[in-house]
């Protein structure tokens, strides 16, 4: 087994239940989208650490320079960055509403003002 | 020296992220999350890919940290400590990380050249790109040409998202009127702050149009330019305030360009079709096909820029709008 080799999936799964452990225990709705972004980082860091060549370069074309990591993880990581921070922004938009018609954006208030209700 | 760069930018990786769990303070959580995206563009930067960590660096830790300390804000500042029992979530993660490990173990190892992702597709990329497109950044064709469907539907995600932040937050256009004229932004007293962003707000906005216009050659493109660009408004609104920033920018023009920038992708895909060649082959757009790739990729990172930059001075304007009339209606 080559621990070396696989460190970095093992970095990325341990960021990835950290966001996962932030969004399932923490009752804070802004705490709750901390988590899902350092989550959603994680993903990131899994597909760019797979696209990487041992000596490679990055993926802009020059003489001389044979080997270049692999460029499609990086168009699709790219991209998925700028659709999370809108998604983001959309979550934080509906946070603020939340808030603004509970008076509070803990879980366990919002919970107990439905259920008075 | 690499490997160990690499190794020592991971552990603070997960230092940052078990420090944001344990802080109820949001205000320091939102800012661990600024420096967890930091270091995270460093890594990408560490792994070769230029053009991520340039996107993670203005949109992680630029554009999303200011967007939570906005709706911090509107939404207060301190998380209330849960007074559930943390041990059964702690159970669920474990478990679902020890599957995940024992997924990873017969995975090819970091950085090897004969993994299966590095045998299909990239290599096609790699060596004809050139010769196809005539671009040195391959990520640019790539994003713009080769997949350009698939950016055209991020483009419209990022425009609908805009939509929904206007949906839920905007405030009624009467109002923001009456609003004292003079009102300048809280950061207006600090005079360091003020007059060094003065001078660096023009070449913020040559920076980034040089990020537009370069992508072709170099790290960049239309998705981080729009996001740098807003940054720049976004800085002269919050030093100045938002009455001397609509002086600036006009909001439903913004608003408008918005969809003009989707609009702009949509068209090059229909005129290429309507000259014969399939939706968004650029080859149909000039004599040579090589030009007319130029041309249209050109043109669509001109339409990401446009609605990236729109959609983001939106959703900061948006909040702030909220902000200011929530101050009104309790003072």
């Amino acid at each position: 087994m080559n621990v070396l080799g696989l460190y970095n999936y093992w970095v990325v799964i341990a960021l990835m239940m950290t966001g996962f452990y932030i969004v399932i225990a923490h009752g804070n709705l802004i705490k709750k989208l901390v988590g899902l972004t350092i989550f959603q980082t994680s993903v990131f860091i899994l597909y760019i650490s797979m696209s990487t060549v041992t000596g490679g370069s990055a993926p802009i074309l020059k003489e001389g320079i044979t080997l270049y990591s692999n460029p499609l993880p990086h168009v699709l990581i790219l991209t998925a960055i700028v659709v999370g921070i809108a998604t983001t922004a959309l979550g934080l938009a509906l946070v603020v509403r939340i808030n603004e018609a509970y008076g509070s954006i803990e879980e366990d208030v919002i919970q107990q003002k439905d259920d008075e209700v | 020296m690499e490997a160990f760069i690499l190794l020592a930018l991971l552990s603070f990786l997960v230092l940052t992220a078990i420090a944001i769990t344990r802080l109820t303070d949001l205000f320091a959580v939102v800012m661990l999350s600024g420096i967890y995206s930091l270091i995270s563009a460093l890594l990408f930067v560490v792994m070769d890919a230029v053009d991520v960590a340039f996107t993670e660096a203005s949109v992680g830790a630029g554009i999303s940290t200011l967007l939570m300390v906005s709706s911090l804000r509107l939404a207060g500042r301190y998380e209330r400590p849960s007074r559930h029992n943390p041990i059964l979530g702690f159970f669920v993660v474990l478990v679902a990380g020890s599957l995940l490990i024992y997924a990873t173990l017969d995975m090819p190892s970091f950085g090897s050249i004969n993994a299966p992702i590095h045998q299909y597709v990239a290599p096609h990329y790699i060596d004809d790109s050139m010769k196809e497109i005539g671009l040195p950044n391959i990520v640019t064709s790539v994003l713009a040409s080769y997949r350009g469907y698939d950016t055209m539907g991020e483009v419209a995600v990022i425009f609908t998202a805009g939509i929904g932040v206007l949906a839920l937050l905007s405030i009624s256009r009467r109002r923001s009127v009456e609003r004292e004229k003079t009102e300048h932004g809280r950061m207006h007293e600090q005079m360091i702050l003020r007059i060094v962003s003065k001078a660096l707000i023009p070449f913020i906005l040559l920076f980034a149009l040089y990020v537009q216009f370069h992508g072709d050659y170099g790290p960049g493109g239309g998705f981080q330019a729009g996001v740098i660009f807003a940054a720049a408004i976004i800085l002269y609104a919050m030093l100045f305030g938002f009455p001397a920033a609509e002086r600036v920018v006009n909001f439903s023009l913004v608003r408008l360009l918005s969809a003009i920038g989707v609009l702009i992708y949509g068209s090059v895909g229909v005129v290429s079709l309507i000259s014969g060649e399939n939706f968004l082959d650029y080859t149909a757009l000039a004599a040579d096909p090589v030009s007319g790739q130029h041309l249209g990729i050109m043109l669509i990172e001109l339409g990401v820029g446009i609605t990236v930059a729109s959609v983001m001075m939106i959703v900061f304007f948006t909040f702030n709008a909220r902000a200011l009339q929530r101050k009104e209606k309790y003072l």
